[in-house]
């Protein structure tokens, strides 16, 4: 919804938030339901409900728990039995400066006692984290501290251990250090967005003698979008994609027109410097994983000359696809998602243009935020959070390879007679094995951002996926696949419940990046390899229908299950005998250690 | 600002915070009079009220308040 995209109006949330929410939940759409609990150390009731309605943009559609006024601590140290069978996926809690109960008092104490001061502070909040690692077993998000109303010392506060500026910023490193080294556990910098805000109108007092807010309601829209871009991006809800347009949103001027020396880009004026800012935060995005595709009316001819340019920044190679052409330019996003096996859903859409924009997010959903003045994209697209880093995987870094690889097969792929030769000639070779520690994050991310190959669209937390993987209740199966144009990663994933001598299918899913590769039949062989060698006789299959996974209704029909049942929401359960199986992959050469393919 | 306009524009905002079209506030109107005012939703609509009027109520005044005739006092002292 345009209304809850940065820049936004946030008096205009503030006061119509009854109506917004009621237009969001008008469009029907399937989302994820979460539920929240957010333990306050001051008021959270307007936090937690506008908080509601970016993740209801986000698609997420959340309950949630608060606990009592200032009880975060007590319902997460004593336990609570509302809290308890509230159950929830994701805990945040909700502390601010005014929550820190010790300061360093004038300039008589010693570096040892300001020092164990803050220690006891932490290990406040150190103990509160790992009781509830140890009760809910799910992720947690963390405030920082803001900066402090005053400075007693004036700038002395800053450097000086006596100081309370100097106190939190120790503090909040402190808590860097614990989220560096724990997983599922993320720091919500309000320190950041308090500044950015402007900490004088943040912080005005009267908000906390009133009504016991910890910041102005004014900032409470802000601040609940930031939050809400952790939590999205925790259940897999980021965005995976930019598509770009050219002339005036990467470099100043028309090509067409002005040809590869005129247009601006690089150091000679300053808007050509505001661009080059631009190319460069850019290409930082890619080395985390976003993709990069251009989507713009030019002569394909006119746009490598201008991504040429000797003083650009983005190049060509840059790019997993390049739509330079005139069709219209929601068409070229649909195609180059289809290429690229996403949903046109996961690009965001960058154009100068005002009513390109309009077409594009009114004929295919995709957001495309207001681009006014180039030197205020970065900020644009930065403070929207679409592609909020939480979780981190190798293979992040290297998906833009991933996919031009994949684009290269795709070419390669025309110049043989049948499939089967082509397949053949790719060289596959997959590994499949149970699930072991290295990949448990990537395994993770793919269980929450997986919407089409999937069966039952289940979503684990990393704690689960773990627990899943050391018992002797589940059998558990990754996939990675690799073939002669590059390494593809863990593509699939396979959980199932073994009972008796049966094996029911939790999870089974797959990447689109390797859809007709044969892999799933490499996935099925292994599993039903290893369900002989465990004794299991029969398997069983589900499919839930979502919106998304239309493509694999069939799936168990092609493995060769038997159907039991469908109802009339389209879902189906499915079973195989064991002893009928026969080996379906004949293309990809499979190395295990442990797993028995079956023969 | 007349003291009719002032009612309007009072008006409309209470229906904006409370997504009521049929609300109309008077002198004598106070939190029982409407279902949805409770706390919470008074904090939302002395912020929308302080938006319209552009002005800001003071602490003491915003605690003191006995009915929206007092809040409209205020607005017709200091409102824009």
């Amino acid at each position: 919804m345009k209304e809850l995209m940065y820049p936004f109006d946030s008096r205009y949330i503030l006061k119509n938030r009854k109506k917004i929410r009621k237009e969001l939940l008008s469009d029907k759409s399937e989302r994820l339901k979460k539920k929240i609990a957010v333990l306050g150390g001051s008021t959270t009731d307007d936090i937690v409900s506008v908080l509601d309605l970016f993740l209801l943009d986000n698609g997420i559609e959340a309950e949630f728990y608060q606990s009592e006024y200032n009880k975060y601590w007590e319902d997460a140290m004593f336990g609570n039995p509302e809290l308890l069978s509230f159950s929830p996926d994701l805990i945040y809690i909700h502390t601010t400066s005014r929550n820190i109960t010790d300061f360093p008092s004038g300039m008589s104490e010693s570096r040892e006692q300001t020092d164990c001061l803050l220690k006891k502070q932490y290990e406040h909040f150190e103990g509160m984290w790992q009781r509830l690692g140890e009760v809910y077993d799910c992720p947690v998000i963390q405030n920082n501290f803001e900066q402090p109303l005053y400075r007693t010392l004036g700038n002395r506060d800053a450097w000086d251990f006596h100081g309370r500026v100097n106190f939190i910023s120790r503090l909040n490193m402190m808590f860097y250090e614990y989220a560096q080294s724990h997983e599922n556990f993320y720091i919500n910098d309000i320190n950041y967005i308090s500044a950015q805000y402007g900490l004088k109108e943040w912080a005005n007092p009267k908000y906390w003698y009133m009504y016991k807010y910890a910041m102005c309601p004014q900032a409470i829209p802000e601040f609940s979008f930031n939050l809400c871009n952790i939590i999205k991006s925790v259940f897999g809800r980021n965005k995976k994609a930019l598509a770009l347009d050219l002339d005036n949103t990467l470099w100043g001027g028309v090509i067409g027109d002005d040809t590869v020396e005129g247009i601006e880009i690089g150091h000679e004026t300053p808007l050509a410097e505001a661009y080059l800012a631009f190319q460069n935060y850019l290409k930082e995005q890619t080395q985390l994983g976003v993709l990069l595709t251009v989507c713009s009316k030019n002569d394909e001819e006119n746009a490598l000359d201008g991504l040429n340019h000797p003083d650009g920044v983005l190049k060509p190679e840059d790019f997993v696809s390049i739509k330079a052409n005139w069709e219209p330019k929601d068409r070229n996003i649909a195609q180059s998602a289809e290429e690229l096996g996403l949903l046109t859903e996961s690009f965001v859409f960058v154009d100068d243009n005002p009513a390109e924009r309009e077409i594009v997010s009114m004929q295919l959903g995709v957001v495309a935020p207001e681009m006014n003045a180039p030197e205020e994209y970065i900020r644009t697209i930065d403070r929207n959070g679409f592609f909020e880093v939480t979780q981190f995987s190798s293979d992040d870094i290297s998906r833009n390879d991933m996919y031009k690889a994949n684009l290269k097969r795709t070419q390669s792929a025309a110049k043989f007679e049948s499939y089967h030769d082509y397949l053949l000639s790719l060289e596959m070779t997959a590994e499949i094995e149970p699930f072991s520690p290295v990949y448990i994050q990537r395994i993770t991310q793919l269980t929450n951002k997986s919407n089409q190959f999937n069966l039952t669209t289940r979503r684990y937390t990393q704690n689960e996926i773990e627990e899943i993987a050391g018992s002797n209740d589940y059998i558990t199966l990754y996939g990675r696949l690799s073939d002669k144009f590059g390494d593809n990663g863990v593509v699939s994933v396979v959980i199932g419940k073994i009972k008796g001598d049966e094996l029911h299918i939790d999870l089974w899913l797959m990447s689109c990046r390797v859809l007709k590769r044969d892999m799933e039949y490499a996935m099925m062989d292994s599993l039903a390899g290893e369900c002989r060698k465990r004794g299991i006789k029969t398997i069983f299959g589900y499919y839930y229908k979502t919106k998304k996974n239309s493509m694999v209704s069939r799936l168990y029909e092609q493995f060769g299950f038997e159907m039991m049942s469908e109802d009339e929401n389209g879902d189906s359960e499915w079973r195989l005998e064991v002893g009928e199986y026969q080996r379906k992959n004949d293309v990809i050469k499979v190395v295990t250690d442990s797993v028995s393919v079956v023969n | 600002m007349n003291k009719n306009e002032l009612w309007e524009r009072l008006n409309e905002v209470f229906r904006d915070v409370f997504d009521d079209r049929k609300i109309t506030v008077d002198e004598n109107t106070t939190a029982d009079d409407i279902e949805d005012w409770d706390s919470l939703e008074h904090i939302n609509l002395v912020e929308a009220v302080e938006q319209e009027f552009r002005m800001r109520f003071k602490m003491k005044e915003v605690s003191g308040m006995k009915n929206v005739g007092e809040m409209a006092r205020i607005i017709e002292e200091r409102g824009k």
